[in-house]
């Protein structure tokens, strides 16, 4: 379990490369995800949309970034986690998670570390840009 | 148009139970390997009740009762024109399987952006279990290109 005192700003976190996103992978969280878009399950459908073929879910890609934050931290630490979709994904693609303390602050009794994460693909272009609060003892 | 009399509308309360086998279809969708996910005592051994929803779990919760669609829906917009342009989550107890979640959606902010070639819907979820007891609040961002 991490420790508030060996962490400065600047500092990272361990980074988290997922596998190359599949298209069964898609189908498989279009059922857990509870989206159901066919965007990201369909290709005919994705190109009626004016898209080269399926994309992933962005939430796939934020779950990556949730994964990098409870592989950190027992997911009970974390206090907020939000993140802007900037870029899409596509099946083929690798996902590589990153964070690095933003600050150190105390609030409510909690000694917080603000984290600055980000999804990014395999050519290092931002996918998800994001921040997170966790609470370290 | 102007969508002003939308800010501040709140819509009818949804209900879901959080099943298990639901958790661990999200965790191998998402390749998860700690067994706290999946594995029913590495749950309770972590101090959980049962598996845990993981942090983006909230959300699908979210999906699966149509929020964020029904607000489109609402306000005349086609869902092909929006896109999910930001997600927050607040946290304030686990969410475990076997609870009874309901949540209440309201439109926090409408906003238009670029002359008014985008519009900004902000929405807030506020998530309960079965004790009424706080446990997630959700922060989205809708984006709509207008024309």
């Amino acid at each position: 379990m991490p420790n508030f005192d060996d962490f400065n700003v600047g500092d990272a976190i361990p980074e988290m490369q997922k596998p190359p996103i599949t298209r069964t992978q898609l189908a498989l969280f279009a059922g857990a995800s509870g989206d159901h878009n066919p965007i990201h399950l369909d290709d005919d459908e994705a190109r009626k949309g004016g898209l080269p073929g399926v994309i992933a879910h962005g939430m796939l890609n934020m779950a990556y970034l949730g994964q990098l934050l409870s592989g950190f931290v027992p997911q009970e630490k974390i206090r907020t986690f939000n993140a802007r979709f900037v870029a899409m994904a596509a099946p083929g693609d690798t996902i590589t998670c990153r964070g690095e303390v933003a600050a150190k602050r105390q609030e409510g009794g909690e000694n917080l570390l603000d984290l600055q994460i980000v999804a990014v693909n395999q050519k290092d272009e931002t996918v998800l840009d994001g921040a997170a609060s966790i609470a370290l003892d | 148009m102007s969508y002003e009399e939308f800010i501040g509308k709140e819509y009818p309360s949804f209900s879901a139970e959080i099943e298990k086998g639901r958790l661990r279809q999200f965790a191998k969708a998402v390749g998860e390997s700690n067994p706290v996910y999946t594995d029913e005592a590495a749950a309770r051994a972590a101090g959980y009740a049962s598996l845990p929803a993981p942090p983006t779990f909230p959300f699908a919760i979210a999906m699966d009762a149509g929020q964020s669609f029904n607000i489109l829906a609402d306000m005349g917009i086609e869902m092909s024109k929006a896109v999910h342009g930001a997600q927050g989550f607040t946290y304030k107890r686990a969410i475990c399987a076997g609870d009874e979640i309901t949540g209440v959606q309201k439109i926090t902010n409408i906003f238009e952006k670029k002359g008014g070639a985008l519009l900004f819907i902000e929405a807030e979820i506020a998530m309960v279990n079965q004790d009424g007891v706080g446990v997630c609040d959700l922060q989205t961002t809708v984006i709509v290109r207008n024309g």
